[in-house]
């Protein structure tokens, strides 16, 4: 047994309202920068819909993820390592741009510029990436709140595949759909193929915290990862020809603080904590045969922070105690192993995806409702989930590898979990039949009910922080000292592409330090002439922040007396 | 003169093409890449990449057994120089041509792609002219020798002793210098392709992740816990930056 520690996350579909906060404030963390317009690190799909980029799912197409051979045995789905060799030259399987989208600003310029005239000014679209005129047709997020669904739902893979299997079609007509949204990252799976797929070795998963990093240094640009990994969520910064991924926010994780997307979830429906896994089981637990046990496998490949055989293998293993404590308090944990109500996306691609889900509720109690029942009543519940057969077999394609029995008992679990607290907050005895229909004790469901529906932020986030011991193999630490050419920055030969990469830490640090000590304008020369609206004080008029002034005379970008323009 | 091209000019190319290299990987790694354009298009370049590779990986394959081979070895075996010729003619013709079809169809996308070609560098647009011109001039060597057929010249007689004295640092310049123009352009535009080699894009060719075929799928960054204190010690740090929690500002076993 080799125990190591996994960061992992949960979210709680019930509570996703759609409202893209989470995409967004990622976005300005992460990719805001030229290369990675059409990137999303995370992404809010409305479901059922195509998914960003467009179809992904469909992985005959898009060949991600791992498959069995004839043996048995766990191999890429795109081919082993020397037919991946002879792919070097130009990956056989590549999304283009087309498949996401082409990224796009307005020309607002326009609206403050035009001369007068009887027309209103138009701020034409743009594409980010030639900079002409742009005709938008399709973007992250195109079908967002079901757009378009009785013309675009056929083209989800999920209801294609329900369709080819069933007799009966699924009706996507507007009044009897179901939809729910699902807010995707990285997955920091235990058995990634992106990192597989990698021929310069660059990907790899951190021995302290099990999230997955590309190294900037060592990728070369093959691509290959992009083919591999099943969730696309893996992207092709085209400006410095290198992978980006989205990386857990580890410099908020090693000091203790939760994720961007976490943070700024206005639903509050992540959990980050600890998940303590064994090492040596996990390809094994990937490679069992039916993909519907591979959910029971990987619940193996989890281990019982509580018990002591565990934990003394986690000491052997140099965790230290305040990590099992964490791992002891974890709500991922408790989510996914102790009440079984967090499931795997997408098991099937023998990953072991990292990042959990709970089905939603709302689909079946909305229904209700509009039928004019009682939608908290667990009888009403327990039937509709057993008659509404497809969202469930929906959220089985999704969450279960089709195993339509798991997610109606996660589904009966929210159901009892609802109508058990309704009873009590109505001053009712507490009815404890009810989470005996489901298995639970009454003490277990009030528990859930705490983590789920309280959710206070201490018991969302059990984030422990990265010892200090360990700080110089963190990235941050590791690489902010001994970065070349220092934090002044100067352009290499190659242009700003080349040489080493700015670590997030130092580029902010410098930020924060010019804007507490000088007189100017901050970050002029430490961001290279870029507007980061973060660092801008109020102080002075940063170069390309405004548009020229119409009566000034015009001067080039770099002319002194425009950048000291007070 | 000659003394200057066949005897000086091969050394600082070396010296250019290693210590470039050098420099690149050591303060230069995030610039390493292909710099791929397949995100903003596929379809030509799933035709002409492979192509150009492959016929490459052949020319370079060629320019061995045609240079660093002693023609009384493959004589040794019973090769008779017809043999050797239309092997070259047919191998390498072959590959030259794919090579050069594959790098024409590469640069017409690069042109007309508007994307592609928005991403093409100065660098990049230099790098392909002599790039190109290496190959031309490669394929014209390899084309005039054959058909001259009798008459045509033997560079094995001449270029390939002169490639080998290189190594043993007696460069035979006689040799070299007796060999006709065709050759000189393109052993001249080649070395200079070699000396942009390190500052091009072309650095790629030299980190091919050929252990792949060997390394394990899951790759897992450990911490080495003997390196943990000294490794600020183990790896010069800049001057006047201390790192936290090296000896000087630990506190912790004090």
């Amino acid at each position: 047994m080799r125990v190591m520690a996994q960061m992992g996350m949960v979210m709680n579909l019930d509570k996703c309202i759609g409202c893209h906060t989470c995409s967004v404030t990622c976005k300005q963390a992460w990719t805001n920068r030229a290369g990675t317009e059409y990137v999303w690190f995370n992404n809010v799909e409305t479901r059922p819909g195509q998914g960003y980029p467009r179809r992904y799912e469909d992985q005959e197409k898009w060949q991600g993820g791992w498959s069995l051979n004839k043996r048995g045995k766990l191999v890429l789905k795109a081919g082993g390592r020397v037919s991946k060799m002879f792919g070097l030259f130009a990956s056989p399987v590549q999304p283009e741009l087309k498949d996401y989208y082409e990224p796009w600003t307005y020309d607002y310029k326009t609206l403050i510029d035009a001369p007068l005239g009887d027309d209103f000014p138009v701020a034409r679209p743009k594409s980010l990436i030639t900079g002409k005129d742009t005709k938008i047709t399709w973007s992250a997020n195109w079908d967002d709140d079901l757009g378009g669904s009785p013309e675009m739902g056929h083209l989800d893979p999920v209801i294609e595949k329900l369709r080819r299997e069933s007799e009966d079609t699924i009706k996507l007509e507007f009044e009897k759909t179901f939809m729910f949204y699902l807010p995707r990252i990285c997955e920091h799976c235990l058995n990634p193929s992106c990192m597989a797929s990698c021929p310069s070795g660059a990907i790899y998963k951190r021995v302290e915290d099990g999230i997955v990093l590309v190294d900037q240094d060592k990728c070369r640009g093959w691509r290959q990862c992009i083919t591999g990994c099943p969730y696309k969520k893996m992207y092709f910064n085209h400006k410095t020809g290198k992978a980006e991924k989205c990386t857990f926010c580890y410099p908020r994780i090693e000091v203790g603080l939760p994720t961007v997307c976490s943070e700024t979830c206005v639903g509050r429906l992540r959990y980050l904590g600890l998940f303590l896994y064994d090492a040596d089981a996990v390809t094994a637990a990937a490679s069992v045969t039916d993909p519907q046990e591979l959910y029971d496998a990987q619940m193996d490949v989890l281990l019982d922070p509580h018990d002591p055989a565990v934990i003394a293998a986690a000491r052997a293993q140099g965790i230290q105690d305040d990590w099992i404590d964490a791992a002891q308090r974890s709500p991922v944990y408790a989510l996914a192993k102790v009440y079984k109500v967090a499931l795997p996306l997408h098991p099937e691609y023998r990953t072991m995806p990292m990042v959990w889900y709970v089905p939603p509720l709302s689909p079946v109690v909305d229904l209700l409702k509009e039928q004019g029942h009682d939608a908290e009543d667990y009888g009403n519940l327990f039937g509709a989930i057993d008659a509404l057969r497809i969202p469930v077999e929906y959220l089985a394609e999704l969450f279960t590898a089709g195993d339509a029995e798991r997610v109606t008992a996660v589904l009966k679990k929210l159901a009892a979990m609802r109508s058990y607290m309704r009873g009590i907050s109505m001053g009712n005895d507490p009815d404890d039949s009810i989470p005996a229909a489901v298995g639970m004790s009454g003490q277990d469901m009030y528990e859930m009910y705490r983590l789920m529906a309280i959710a206070k932020y201490e018991e969302r986030y059990v984030i422990p922080q990265a010892h200090m011991e360990q700080a110089h193999d963190l990235e941050e630490m590791g690489c902010s000292l001994d970065f070349d050419g220092g934090p002044g920055m100067q352009d290499s030969p190659f242009g700003e592409a080349s040489g080493k990469p700015t670590p997030v830490a130092v580029e902010t640090f410098n930020a924060l330090r010019d804007r507490q000590t000088s007189d100017t304008v901050a970050g002029e020369q430490s961001l290279r002439g870029r507007v980061n609206l973060l660092n801008w004080d109020g102080n002075g008029t940063p170069r390309g922040l405004f548009p020229d002034k119409r009566d000034a005379p015009r001067m080039s970008a770099d002319s002194p007396a425009h950048r000291e323009e007070p | 003169m000659d003394i200057l091209l066949w005897g000086v000019l091969p050394y600082v190319m070396m010296v250019v093409l290693v210590g470039g290299l050098i420099w690149r990987y050591k303060y230069d790694q995030f610039g390493w890449t292909t710099r791929s354009s397949q995100l903003y298009e596929s379809r030509l370049l799933r035709i002409g990449s492979p192509v150009f590779h492959f016929g490459l990986l052949a020319v370079i394959a060629g320019h061995f057994f045609g240079l660093v081979i002693p023609m009384s070895w493959t004589q040794a075996v019973g090769m008779s120089q017809d043999f050797y010729h239309f092997n070259a003619l047919f191998v390498g013709g072959i590959a030259g041509i794919g090579t050069l079809g594959g790098i024409i169809l590469l640069i017409y996308r690069r042109r007309t792609t508007g994307p592609v070609f928005m991403a093409t560098t100065r660098n990049d647009k230099m790098m392909y002219v002599v790039l190109t011109a290496a190959i031309v001039f490669g394929l014209w060597t390899t084309l005039a020798s054959v058909f001259l057929g009798e008459e045509g010249h033997n560079y094995r007689a001449t270029v390939s002793p002169w490639f080998r004295s290189l190594f043993i640092f007696q460069p035979d310049i006689a040799a070299m210098t007796n060999a006709p123009f065709a050759f000189h352009l393109h052993t001249l535009v080649g070395m200079l392709l070699f000396t942009i080699w390190p500052f091009t894009r072309l650095v790629h060719a030299f980190t091919a992740p050929l252990h792949y075929l060997f390394r394990p799928y899951i790759v897992y960054r450990s911490r080495d816990k003997g390196k943990v204190a000294g490794r600020a010690v183990a790896e010069p740090v800049r001057r006047g930056w201390s790192a936290v929690g090296t000896r000087d500002r630990d506190t912790r076993n004090r």
